[in-house]
């Protein structure tokens, strides 16, 4: 066919592809239609990408090319064939961390192939040929953010697999050494962009230089930016990196002068610029307060732990099951330490179980119980529980009240009171959980260790509260066995 | 790039993210890891252009970026796409049956 029209059918087929990645993320607004959307996207993508194998095969390109593209794909499509299939839910996380250093990888390379392409182009007088400063800031944004990305990406990957600590890691001199990258990234790029408006004429060597110190600035940046970022503080951290490679994804799409990169990026940017949002919302803390990072190690909130003194009320397994077994309404608040015991099946046994006995039971969640947005929703939803049961905290809130029993099992920040009352906790303002309103509580958890933001937590000092301690599994086998027995 | 591209691509960009941010805030927070691994699978569309880098290769160092490209973004939608499937079939409104008949 002529490789003008082909062209146009083509940029048609990307046209249908993008629609479908917009309707795809449309039916994702209920969880009986989002598999379905899913399934929409993925067809965008494969009608996107036979499309464009179609366009390049009338091309017709050398053999070595097609080893490439067939090479590449083949190698690609069984390591996230494999990742897919093998990936623990509750590693999640770091798969789509990984993703991310993935396409923000690549969307920085296109970048670069470009560039150095360009810089080499020269008139007779030795003038750049295409002085095109716009082209230029493009190139160097989707460079510049997609090598963050990259390096970011797989810093978070592998605090959160635990390759690295998951505290924050603070270097000597980090913060400088962090500064001093983007200063070096963000100026040569600048100079590029001048240089590629016309108004300096720099050899190619001095502009590929150029480019490359910005390059190592970023991937530099990447890294110390990551490092210092506690582990309660990923949920943020991945959305934000989400929103970067969705940026990048679309900066190469005006690169390379393809729609569909620039509509599939700005949908990517905008879904995780939201998520980043809601997250930090959900810590009351601001981005730029996470990114200096640091929490649990902060010197003011050592100075906050002045215990109120109250005394705690141990229950015995019995007794947490007597008050379980004979509630009308029972509302579970699961947090991350309930994951990391891989108790998500013995809380669904014990809430069938209490189901059996015409009990209420329903699950509120927290924005940031796990280590990612929405994340122990699919946590619990691998182990069963039905997703009408899970509520997010504005709609469990105002229930509390008619609460018989609020069963909290490794969360703790975020059912802590001071964060409505005590104006010198550090986490005051953060929006919680109310289990404090409900009329009894039972916190399960291992000992009376602080959460991770290193505050008291006065609910459990609280009358209404009885103090199970164990580990989650194995509490929850215990429980089980003495409601049974109820 | 000429001006008329450059708004051109401006417009569709500054729409899409119009577009993005209306659909995107209406799912719900149950949903936010599948969309998250969902959004993910979408920016693998990268694999277009590093398709058609790989096709324009002319010298050993576009070829060796252009296949670390067509992998990285291959596994990107490949992986994205499945295990977003394999998270959103466990999201169910009733459990499995067995486990209705015991809950009864």
């Amino acid at each position: 066919m002529n490789p003008t029209d082909l062209g146009y059918l083509v940029q048609f087929a990307f046209l249908i592809g993008a629609l479908l990645f917009a309707m795809g993320l449309h039916l994702m607004n209920s969880p009986a239609s989002a598999r379905n959307g899913n399934r929409l996207s993925a067809i965008g993508m494969t009608i996107a990408v036979i499309s464009e194998l179609v366009f390049v095969a009338n091309s017709s390109p050398g053999i070595g090319n097609w080893a490439i593209i067939i090479g590449g794909l083949v190698v690609g499509g069984a390591a996230g064939l494999r990742l897919a299939r093998t990936v623990a839910m509750t590693a999640m996380p770091q798969l789509v961390s990984l993703f991310n250093a993935m396409g923000g990888g690549a969307a920085a390379l296109l970048a670069i192939d470009d560039f150095v392409r360009l810089s080499g182009q020269r008139t007779p007088e030795g003038a750049l040929a295409s002085l095109d400063g716009w082209l230029i800031l493009f190139i160097v944004v989707d460079v510049v953010v997609g090598s963050v990305t990259f390096t970011g990406s797989l810093i978070a990957t592998a605090k959160l697999m635990g390759r690295l600590k998951g505290q924050p890691i603070i270097l000597p001199g980090g913060r400088f050494l962090s500064a001093v990258a983007l200063i070096v990234s963000i100026s040569c790029s600048i100079v590029l962009v001048l240089a590629g408006a016309g108004l300096f004429n720099y050899d190619t060597e001095i502009l590929n230089a150029l480019l490359i110190a910005a390059l190592v600035g970023a991937l530099i940046f990447g890294v110390t930016m990551v490092l210092p970022i506690g582990g309660a503080d990923m949920p943020v951290v991945i959305s934000m990196l989400n929103a970067f490679t969705g940026t990048a994804v679309a900066m190469a799409g005006f690169v390379v002068g393809n729609v569909i990169l620039i509509v599939a990026g700005a949908l990517v940017g905008a879904s995780g610029a939201i998520l980043t949002k809601l997250m930090a919302d959900a810590m009351n803390r601001s981005i730029a307060n996470i990114l200096v990072g640091g929490f649990g190690v902060a010197e003011g909130s050592q100075a906050a732990m002045t215990s109120e003194g109250g005394t705690i009320r141990e229950v015995s397994v019995d007794d947490a099951a007597i008050q379980l077994a004979y509630a009308s309404k029972v509302v579970i608040v699961p947090g991350y330490g309930l994951a990391v015991a891989q108790a998500q099946h013995g809380v669904r046994e014990l809430a069938d179980l209490l189901e059996a006995r015409g009990i209420d039971v329903s699950y509120a969640i927290h924005p940031v119980a796990g280590r990612m947005p929405g994340h122990m929703n699919v946590l619990l939803a691998e182990a069963n529980v039905p997703y009408p049961q899970l509520k997010e905290m504005d709609d469990i809130n105002p229930e509390f009240e008619r609460t018989d029993v609020a069963l909290v099992i490794g969360a703790n920040d975020v059912t802590n009171p001071a964060a409505r009352t005590d104006r010198s906790s550090p986490i005051f303002g953060m929006p919680i959980l109310d289990v404090d309103h409900a009329r009894s509580i039972i916190v399960m958890k291992r000992s009376m260790g602080r959460g991770y933001a290193g505050v008291d937590n006065p609910l459990y000092v609280n009358p209404k509260t009885g103090m199970y301690f164990a580990d989650a599994k194995q509490g929850l086998a215990n429980l089980i066995a003495a409601v049974k027995a109820q | 790039m000429n001006v008329g591209t450059l708004i051109n691509d401006l417009t569709v960009f500054v729409l899409a993210i119009l577009l993005g941010f209306e659909v995107i805030s209406r799912v719900p927070a149950t949903l936010h890891t599948p969309l998250m691994s969902g959004t993910n699978s979408i920016h693998g569309i990268i694999l277009v252009g590093a398709i058609a880098l790989g096709a324009a290769a002319d010298n050993p160092l576009t070829g060796a970026i252009a296949f670390i490209a067509v992998v990285f973004a291959g596994t990107n939608v490949v992986g994205g796409y499945w295990v977003t499937d394999r998270m959103l079939q466990m999201f169910k409104r009733r459990p499995v049956p067995k486990a209705d008949k015991s809950a009864e």
